[in-house]
């Protein structure tokens, strides 16, 4: 005689086994087109943008996502497969490259590479547009509340160095290269520093602004602010317009000094399963109508001309859309050994 | 049992283990000693650099100095994972007694609700914490609107709140081990303990303690060891302020793209770890026959 | 004879119980509450609402997440309990006489190498094996890391039970299987489920090593969250956590009522 719970047990548990193969089993219902992997950061990806795909094409997208450049770039190192196209950063594409993980697609030669706007066409990490095509791209400075703050918001001396009344409310991202570019540029220093006497005076800089930092934190940044938490923060383009929207007391400042870009690519990892797929998936990108709904759902700038015309007013005309064009933009590089060394040093004993 | 039939029993968990957890730790042992390719992964020139870096780094000007900060954070890790450790044992220990003395059918209640948090996604527990801890959280919004403070008090972003984090995390995990030894206790023995001795105290040292240190023992190990490698409540709860072990050994396979430095941290605190382990389970059988 | 105190009252332990409780449950409190918030910003209340659930149904990336994290957590649990229950035995009830101190920290090697470098190595030795298979090799994975925590109840128990009353039965069954059958087994059954349990939510929790090990097409849900919380945390995640938290009441629920049914009749 069985134990009777032993028994309900397994039931259930067969029961439960069985309505999950069920399940998927229907949703990977095959496409006529096949399939493509998209490897992407979470809620990154338009859903309008990939339906529009898949009805054009007839090719089932799937998604998975990963947190970060750092994580994506170690798990494809260690040997991770099956995806067609990924998102990365445009500072750690020539890693990519040069670690043989990406493959040529001759971006340069798809049917809609014309629209491409002129000044990205050759882009320095990927100059003949051999192995990406471009997502979106923003610009990295800080927002402010300008309702606790007074002052003028012109210089990133405000965030370096705040006034008493934003002294303990400052937010700063979490990873040492986002952090450091822009300190660099506050510095007027070169990018992938060297030098040790300006590495110096980096690590001084970031030293004095510790104690009045409350967060090194990339990751919600728009509730922090709106919160209250912090009121002056590092932020993207994209997130300091939610912010705005949220709370209109907050301005993303354009600082004389100058402020970091950068530029999200969509690239093929090499073995990838579907590569005429992510060829076409790339070309798709390349329109200035479908990369506008992309841009709706994150809020950033494409690199395709005339792409913000079909965009709503608030987001394509907004002041965290349109940087003055006397605004120095710099686009950090990927940095060589000694570099991203001492980076690591001054990281670490930041944050001991 | 007889031998053979013993190592067929144990063939399923030691090859599993064996293949997939041993060998992936001989891949550690070796990148460990490799030199680190400064886009990510290994390169061949074995080396003890990664080793080295425990102690001493390359100052701006490539001088190689002495440096303390890993060993602090190595040190402050272990203080805050001992912490967590002591935490628990002292909440769950009387908890777990509780539920001991409470009728069976209580019991299963309150052993479900004990577990049940656990179900919950760690990361989204956590995250919820920030949104009770910080100045606009639920906890300052209350307390000053019962009039008790003026000021938010500063309740997140320091060791305080990691701490919380992490006893939060591993409490059911003291509980459950402690609970399962005290319930075998039987009552009579109880009770004829406080026939001898006169008070709670003397029962407790005398009695229960004793009866209940293998499961403490138990619960030590499944709180110490994890709370020394993690890094979620570090991390999300301490602002990024303070570096701990799990977290820098992670920055290593990420931004720092250090691996040999990152295999080298984890290797040193899994020899330490599991060598107080392998120690324990030798003396325990002579400890028993002693008993 | 009165004695001076009754033991099983100690002063104090009951509020301090219910003292923890509330520390366990105020983050779930907040969770649920927020699930239901009508406000994107999960820390400003704007209304009652149940959109977040709408939202889920139709997010059919986090409906994938989810379902694959089910599937590897039952697969693991039923393969680490399994392998868990074969191996207490072996450590406990059978004739080791070297050996023993290492397999016992063999065994605990998942609770104590930290996760990061548990996670790379693993991937690169699938990598070089050749191994690409999504679903499969994340069941392995978990499988291994579940194992201590199901074997730890199983032997504890062992050893608390001491070897008298199979002892008696010896001398009753025929064979070992019988014996293990009527007496062993039906005595471990609760700490055969504690550890099922255990491995399950450990599970169902993972997430370093899942995000690792894991191809196109096998992301499970803590590794969804954690990227999610790059972009912004959004009540969809509160929505999919009150689900699974309203599917383990059910599930533990219904164990423990049909539990109190069979020892009433």
């Amino acid at each position: 005689m069985k134990t009777p719970k032993i028994t309900t047990l397994t039931k259930t548990l067969a029961g439960i086994l069985l309505a999950a193969t069920a399940l998927t089993g229907a949703e990977r219902a095959f496409a006529d087109g096949g399939e493509l992997h998209l490897y992407n950061w979470t809620d990154y990806t338009s859903d309008d943008m990939i339906k529009k795909f898949e009805k054009e094409t007839g090719i089932k997208v799937s998604i998975d996502t990963y947190d970060s450049n750092e994580t994506a770039l170690a798990k494809i190192k260690s040997g991770a497969a099956g995806y067609d196209v990924m998102i990365i950063s445009n500072d750690f594409v020539p890693i990519f490259v040069k670690q043989g993980l990406f493959q040529k697609v001759d971006a340069g030669e798809m049917p809609n590479f014309k629209n491409v706007d002129p000044r990205w066409q050759k882009r320095p990490w990927d100059p003949n547009a051999e192995y990406t095509v471009p997502w979106v791209w923003g610009t990295t400075s800080y927002a402010v509340d300008t309702s606790v703050y007074k002052g003028p918001t012109d210089s990133l001396k405000t965030l370096f160095d705040p006034p008493k009344e934003l002294q303990g409310k400052v937010g700063m991202f979490g990873s040492p290269s986002e952090v450091i570019s822009l300190a660099l540029v506050y510095l007027g220093k070169p990018q992938c520093n060297e030098n040790p006497a300006d590495l110096k005076e980096l690590n001084a800089l970031l030293q004095k602004q510790k104690p009045f930092v409350k967060v090194y934190n990339s990751d919600g940044t728009v509730e922090r602010q709106v919160a209250g938490e912090t009121l002056i923060h590092e932020q993207w383009s994209g997130k300091a317009l939610n912010t705005r929207q949220q709370k209109a007391s907050f301005k993303y400042v354009y600082p004389k000094e100058g402020m970091i870009g950068w530029m999200d690519n969509v690239a093929v990892p090499v073995g990838a399963p579907d590569l005429e797929n992510a060829k076409k998936f790339m070309n798709f990108l390349m329109d200035p109508e479908n990369i506008a709904l992309q841009q709706k759902y994150t809020g950033y700038q494409s690199a395709i001309a005339g792409s913000n015309k079909f965009l709503p007013s608030d987001v394509g005309d907004s002041p965290e859309f349109n940087p003055p064009s006397t605004e120095k933009i710099t686009f950090a590089p990927a940095c060589e050994e000694k570099a991203t060394r001492a980076y690591d040093k001054i990281w670490t004993a930041l944050r001991q | 049992m007889r031998r053979q039939s013993t190592w067929l029993m144990l063939a399923p968990a030691v090859l599993v283990i064996g293949v997939f957890m041993l060998i992936p730790m001989f891949i550690a042992l070796a990148y460990s000693f490799m030199t680190a390719d400064p886009y990510g992964g290994v390169q061949a020139p074995f080396t003890f650099d990664a080793y080295i870096q425990f102690l001493y780094q390359r100052d701006f000007d490539d001088s190689l100095i002495f440096a303390s900060d890993y060993i602090l954070i190595i040190a402050r890790s272990i203080y805050l994972a001992v912490s967590t450790t002591v935490i628990c044992l002292a909440l769950g220990l009387p908890v777990a007694w509780y539920i001991v003395c409470q009728s069976e059918e209580r019991r299963r209640v309150l052993l479900f609700l004990i577990t049940l948090p656990f179900w919950i996604n760690t990361l989204i527990r956590t995250y919820c914490w920030i949104l009770i801890l910080r100045d606009e959280g639920l906890a300052n919004k209350l307390l000053c609107a019962l009039g008790i403070i003026a000021d938010p008090l500063p309740l997140l972003y320091n060791d305080g709140s990691i701490l919380l984090g992490l006893v939060y995390t591993f409490l059911p995990f003291m509980v459950l081990p402690i609970y399962s030894t005290l319930e075998r206790i039987d009552s009579r023995l109880i009770e004829a303990a406080y026939d001898l001795y006169a008070s709670r105290v003397a029962v407790f040292r005398r009695v229960i303690w004793p009866l209940a240190k293998p499961g403490a023992l138990a619960g030590a190990t499944l709180v110490f060891a994890p709370a020394l490698g993690s890094f979620l409540a570090p991390d999300l709860l301490g602002g990024g302020k303070k570096l701990l072990i799990g977290s820098l050994i992670q920055m290593q396979f990420t931004s720092s793209r250090n691996w040999p430095f990152g295999a080298a941290l984890s290797i040193a605190i899994t020899a330490v770890i599991l060598l107080v382990i392998i120690l324990r389970s030798w003396t325990a059988p002579k400890r028993e026959a002693q008993a | 004879m009165s004695r001076p105190f009754d033991w099983r009252h100690t002063p104090g332990f009951g509020t301090l119980t219910a003292a923890i409780l509330v520390f366990l449950y105020a983050p779930l409190v907040i969770l649920v509450v927020y699930a239901f918030n009508a406000s994107r910003m999960v820390t400003i209340w704007q209304g009652f609402s149940t959109h977040w659930f709408a939202a889920i149904a139709r997010n059919s990336d986090i409906r994938g997440a989810a379902e694959n994290s089910l599937i590897i957590a039952i697969v693991a649990t039923i393969a680490a309990t399994l392998i868990a229950l074969a191996g207490a035995l072996a450590l406990e009830r059978g004739n080791l006489t070297f050996g023993r101190g290492l397999v016992t920290g063999m065994v605990a090697m998942p609770l104590v190498v930290p996760e990061i470098v548990v996670a790379i190595t693993t991937l690169v030795f699938f990598s070089a094996l050749g191994m690409h298979h999504g679903l499969l090799n994340l069941m392995i994975a978990h499988t291994v890391f579940c194992i201590p925590f199901a074997l730890l109840p199983i032997q504890a128990r062992l050893k608390d039970m001491g070897g008298t009353l199979e002892e008696a039965g010896r001398d009753l069954y025929a064979s070992e299987w019988k014996l293990f059958r009527r007496v062993t087994l039906p005595l471990l059954a609760p700490a055969i489920g504690a550890g099922a349990i255990m491995a399950f939510v450990i599970s169902l929790d993972d997430f370093l090593i899942s995000m690792m090990v894991s191809s196109a097409g096998s992301t499970t849900l803590p590794v969804y969250v954690y990227g999610m919380m790059r972009l912004g945390v959004t009540p969809e995640v509160n929505a999919i956590s009150t689900i699974l938290l309203a599917i383990s009441v059910v599930f533990v629920a219904s164990a423990l009522l049909l539990g109190r049914k069979r020892r009433a009749a």
